[in-house]
């Protein structure tokens, strides 16, 4: 038999692994033993619906709420897996400021709204030591750039965007340090159709071309579809089924999956 | 001995339609045929037999209830019926490519880099992966204006050329087509069945489904009949 095909080649490590995840607030159940392990370059989706704990893992994932039970382990950039809840504030620090990316569902809560776009994106930059403001300026502009943000709108406040411009700012603010994981909630929730494709196409090809690790929070399956390689299907706190992203769209197995992937609108 | 590039033995699958008071559906039970290296083997039988699902098996879109699913990948075998998510991808990426019925197209995206894009994945550079996809898109009578443009607004038979392309520009050993000139004229018909043939000089294993008498005469090296897997309780 060749069954031995199957075993996992290890000579890439997990970048995040979570383990028996939990967090309640009283007697309440926002999360309940959730484990998996991320790999360097791989975009996961956790669907589910408003206060399936979808949320609330993605805070328990990013080090912004301490678990009840269980915890998180990442491996920093020296290679070695750390527990989130033993970092130092210097690490912690280190990983919110360059090594992760929050992107945030209202652009509000990820850009400072009263300071210039090239301020926005260049203030990850001056936290990791940059000084030189010719060369923040130009990486400011080369972000804009990919991002589809025209030069001409590096010095507006982002209060004068629109929502779409807003959103691939945040993006580019938050990719500018090369961050090896980026966490997203609901990254198109409060855009327009057409502006959304937009942003799934820029977030597609940044994704692969930069070689990212994603965790995207959505609702919706068909960001799940254009965006992931692999969801979570969240209920209730718990996951009930995992898999490969089209596997679980096209072969959905569990009783609550089906009504989800039953539920989309034709176009 | 020859090694077979798939190696399928009993496999199985239903479905339970949870929604509809948990009925299960079987599909196919007892799966087992082999496809070697340079042979093209054709899926018959009337529709609803289980073909495409057989087809979404191999590639391990749908799961398997039982039974293995052998893939020669990277110098091993592979049970795709197990797998984790990880090694499918890899197994996608570098041994099995798919040609759908229908293009599922991003969009925005123009129609050269759609074609492009697999072998982009695989390491080849931009403007290389461009040149090739513009041969496949000549050869496959597709304008060269209509290059730059997205696929979504192009017509059925149009964007079945585009998927063709997509479909066979990587190298890959493994390649499954799901009605590859369902909606498309003797010409271009006749284009599809040369790089069918191409590929089978190549060593390429496939399986295919077609409708069409006169292509399956064509292509078929050997035919496996669908209905003897038939799993209706």
């Amino acid at each position: 038999m060749a069954e031995t095909g199957n075993a996992v080649q290890d000579n890439d490590a997990p970048l995040l692994v979570a383990d028996d995840l939990s967090k309640s607030y009283g007697r309440l159940t926002a999360c309940r033993d959730v484990s998996f392990a991320l790999y360097p370059g791989e975009v996961l989706a956790i669907v589910g619906e408003s206060g399936s704990g979808k949320s609330t893992l993605l805070q328990l994932l990013s080090a912004q709420l301490a678990p009840s039970a269980g915890g998180v382990s990442y491996r920093m950039r020296d290679g070695v897996m750390r527990d989130l809840a033993s970092l130092g504030e210097a690490e912690r620090r280190f990983l919110f400021r360059t090594d992760w990316g929050y992107v945030h569902q209202d652009p509000a809560q990820g850009l400072r709204m009263a300071v210039s776009a090239g301020a926005n994106v260049g203030e990850r930059l001056m936290a990791v030591g940059w000084n030189h403001y010719g060369r923040i300026r130009d990486a400011a502009s080369s972000w804009l750039e990919r991002v589809e943000i025209g030069i001409d709108r590096i010095d507006d406040e982002p209060r004068t965007y629109s929502g779409g411009m807003r959103q691939r700012l945040q993006i580019a603010r938050n990719l500018v340090t090369e961050p090896r994981l980026v966490f997203m909630d609901e990254p198109t929730g409060g855009l327009d159709v057409s502006v959304q494709a937009r942003l799934l196409d820029l977030m597609r090809n940044l994704v692969s071309e930069l070689g990212l690790a994603a965790i995207v929070v959505t609702h919706d399956l068909a960001v799940a579809r254009l965006l992931s390689h692999r969801v979570m299907v969240m209920k209730g706190g718990r996951v009930i089924e995992t898999g490969l992203t089209d596997q679980v769209l096209d072969d959905p197995r569990e009783p609550y999956t089906q009504l989800l992937v039953s539920s989309i609108l034709p176009a | 001995m020859m090694t077979a590039m798939i190696d399928i033995s009993n496999a199985q699958k239903s479905f339970v339609m949870h929604l509809q008071g948990g009925i299960e559906l079987p599909v196919v039970r007892g799966v087992s045929f082999q496809v070697n290296p340079g042979e093209c083997v054709v899926l018959s039988g009337p529709s609803g037999a289980g073909k495409s699902s057989i087809l979404k098996m191999i590639f391990g879109n749908y799961r398997c209830d039982g039974g293995r699913i052998g893939i020669h990948h990277q110098g091993k075998v592979i049970d795709l019926a197990r797998a984790e998510p990880r090694q499918v991808l890899s197994v996608r990426r570098s041994t099995i490519g798919y040609v759908s019925q229908f293009l599922r197209a991003v969009p925005r995206v123009a129609t050269v880099d759609v074609v492009a894009e697999p072998l982009i994945a695989n390491g080849t550079a931009r403007a290389e992966a461009r040149e090739r996809a513009g041969q496949l898109l000549r050869r496959l009578n597709i304008p060269e204006r209509l290059w730059m443009l997205p696929p979504s607004t192009f017509s059925g038979g149009e964007q079945q050329r585009v998927n063709i392309a997509r479909g066979f520009i990587s190298d890959l050993p493994i390649l499954l087509l799901d009605e590859p000139t369902a909606s498309l004229d003797a010409a271009n018909r006749a284009v599809v069945v040369d790089l069918i043939d191409q590929k089978k000089r190549q060593g390429v294993a496939m399986v295919a489904i077609v409708h069409d008498d006169e292509i399956r005469h064509l292509i078929a090296d050997r035919t496996v009949d669908v209905t003897s897997f038939a799993a209706a309780a």
